[in-house]
């Protein structure tokens, strides 16, 4: 038999059957929905009188358009509010397990699904949302859907898929220090660019992968989809197993042993062929920064603005001038001379307790700029307890940063954490595009250490000279 | 949803490479529980100015382009997002055919849900079809899904690539959970097979 990768793996083991065109019925283990890409799949499915096939395959959570503060008072937006009481409604008359706002277990989807064990190695999941990748962390084959495609899983628990090519990231050396792994998946997204890694589901793999904590795995899986792949995995391990074991809805007993068996046995084979590798050593990475509207545009924060009269290819020329447009950037510019007006610590990408630490290391004893208006937003209830637990919050509250409840807040914006036209924003979150934080809004993409550094100086800075 | 066979329409140039779904429709609209009505806010940030009025330069604001039912865009068309009120929105808009040299994955499937076709060109020929569909009111191509090929306004054609099964899919107009229901006992053998094998997935 052929030598297998990872993905191939997790593939073959949800195969329902294969059609004579190519494609495949993939059957869809885990179902994680939340209330914006929700409502038309269920009216689909009511509109069609059909039944759900399987409740218990699903989890419901409002993430996207909840308040972060003022929580026990009616949601101030009405269509929000709308969006949020019908996901509710469609959870209990679909006997769908749902989450409310004010639970302990309440969070951004991406970052529950791990803390309750629902997201597990070998396992398929979906959810109406891009950064489902995150959870391929756990050697999980997850993907971002559409709403018709939720509404297709709710009916028969399976899709219709073209398998992906198969692309490997081998992650060399030990990040130095100040450096993190949100530094290291900007860097291969301004490697490989925004569109790098349309029609391939990575494998990160190597020993600086190995090295890393579950919740920067996370991190690293997260921003796939922004280098195009909709899919990112690290095959699951010791980290892995220490990191499930216990959880609510993790297997227990002789069969978290048998799972546990079963899951060291995903890892890709050692003569497995990939479509595409790419090699980076961390070790040669500074701290990064976007400067522009697609999160290719990225640079290490010692750089400067760069000149579109210097890039040769026409299309990513006329494209750096409309994001450095946008921006209200110069050529030149060192980026780490750049004031900044807001901050934004949090969103499925870097909004985990570690990276509340990493962030709330570098705020310790020192004051926000006065120019400066800055959040922490907790990914989850569960982080938000954890980090009060340990006296972080009291750091970020002495030193000026608002502490917040938990959800996708200002990295999607559709609250009211949101930019005004014209503002800039160092922010820890995925997503540099135009309006993302608010129309007119101007993102700087980092790291929480980044992000606390520039909260602290009132600019774009360098954290390692925060000595 | 609607058959895709040909389409005979008026093509708008959108030569931006990584146009994303927050640019296809913005944050604000996502707060809909329908389908429908998303028209309105196609490219809302680009098309419309501070005061809510239309700004003029945005090429769907021409004239000679707002009844088009085709757009003429740069690489990686669709990235971000997963939202499907993108395509949702350019069906309301009109919009049933997106030419471009490569598409995001997700917004690629999700165009199949809802009858648009989302062809893919080579650089050389997305250079021509800008060119012709920088032609203001002349600017009409033929899309021919069976015979995946585009034709200009001055005779000449470009073929475009289309997955198989996909294009099964826009020519016979039947979504996913049609044609899934009739497998219901091989999804049925699965599940029994897995609950075996795997007892805790």
């Amino acid at each position: 038999m052929s030598a297998l990768t990872l993905y191939d793996k997790v593939w073959r083991d949800h195969l329902v059957k294969d059609y004579e065109d190519g494609t495949s019925l993939l059957y869809i283990d885990r179902h994680l929905v939340q209330e914006v890409s929700s409502p038309q799949a269920f009216a689909g499915l009511i509109a069609q009188n059909r039944a759900l096939r399987r409740p218990d395959a699903h989890v419901a959570v409002a993430d996207h358009a909840v308040p972060t503060r003022n929580r026990a008072r009616p949601l101030p937006d009405g269509l929000a509010a709308r969006q949020v009481s019908r996901l509710q409604e469609n959870a209990t008359r679909f006997g769908i397990p749902y989450i409310p706002m004010r639970d302990r277990r309440h969070g951004i989807v991406h970052v529950i699904g791990p803390e309750l064990g629902f997201t597990l190695p070998g396992a398929t999941l979906v959810c109406g949302d891009s950064h489902t990748c995150t959870h391929g962390a756990f050697g999980a084959l997850a993907f971002g859907i559409g709403a018709s495609e939720c509404e297709c899983i709710f009916a028969t628990q399976t899709l219709r898929q073209r398998k992906q090519k198969r692309m490997r990231v081998t992650l060399d050396g030990r990040l130095p220090a100040g450096v993190t792994v949100k530094d290291v998946i900007l860097a291969l997204i301004g490697t490989i660019g925004t569109g790098g890694g349309v029609g391939h589901a990575i494998e990160y793999a190597g020993e600086a992968v190995r090295a890393l904590s579950m919740e920067e795995r996370m991190t690293l899986c997260n921003m796939s989809i922004e280098a195009g792949s909709r899919v990112g995995m690290v095959a699951p391990d010791e980290t892995t197993f220490a990191y499930l074991e216990g959880r609510p809805l993790a297997p227990r007993g002789a069969e978290w042993d048998a799972a546990r068996a079963a899951w060291r046995a995903l890892a890709t084979d050692p003569d497995a062929v990939f479509d595409r590798e790419v090699r980076l050593d961390v070790g040669a990475l500074a701290p990064r920064i976007s400067w522009g509207t697609t999160p290719e545009e990225n640079l290490p924060i010692t750089a400067a603005v760069p000149d579109p009269d210097a890039e040769p290819d026409p299309e990513r020329r006329a494209r750096m001038r409309r994001s450095l447009a946008y921006m209200g950037l110069e050529p030149g510019r060192r980026l780490d001379e750049i004031p900044i007006d807001r901050v934004f610590i949090g969103s499925c990408t870097n909004g985990r307790i570690e990276d509340l630490r990493l962030a709330a290391r570098v705020v310790a004893g020192r004051s926000v700029a006065p120019t400066v208006q800055a959040i922490v937003v907790p990914g989850s209830a569960g982080v938000r307890l954890q980090a009060e637990a340990e006296g972080l919050d009291r750091i970020f509250r002495a030193a000026g940063f608002e502490w917040r409840e938990s959800g996708c807040s200002m990295c999607v914006a559709m609250n009211d954490d949101r930019l005004a036209p014209g503002e800039r924003c160092a922010s820890t979150s995925n997503r540099n595009f135009e309006g993302r934080q608010g129309k007119g809004g101007r993102t700087h993409l980092m790291s929480p250490a980044m992000a606390a550094a520039a909260a602290i100086a009132g600019r774009l800075a360098d954290v390692r000279s925060l000595a | 949803m609607e058959k895709f066979t040909t389409l005979d329409g008026v093509a708008a140039p959108l030569p931006i490479i990584n146009i994303d779904t927050d640019m296809i429709i913005p944050k604000d609209y996502l707060k809909t529980i329908k389908r429908t009505g998303l028209g309105k806010g196609l490219f809302a940030e680009m098309r419309y100015r501070e005061d809510g009025s239309e700004n003029p330069d945005f090429v769907l604001n021409k004239p000679a382009y707002r009844s088009a039912t085709i757009l003429v865009a740069g690489d990686n068309f669709g990235c971000g997002s997963s939202r499907e009120h993108a395509p949702w929105a350019l069906a309301d808009y009109g919009i049933r055919c997106v030419i471009s040299t490569s598409f995001a994955d997700i917004f690629y499937n999700n165009c199949f849900n809802n009858g648009i076709l989302p062809a893919i060109v080579s650089p050389e020929d997305l250079d021509k079809l800008l060119d012709d569909a920088g032609r203001g009111s002349n600017a009409r191509l033929e899309v021919d899904l069976e015979a995946q090929v585009i034709r200009g306004p001055d005779g000449g054609s470009v073929p475009f690539q289309i997955d198989p099964a996909r294009k099964e899919k826009l020519l016979s107009g039947l979504d996913d959970i049609g044609i899934t229901m009739v497998k219901d006992t091989q999804i049925a053998a699965y599940e029994s097979r897995a609950a075996a094998a795997r007892p805790w997935a």
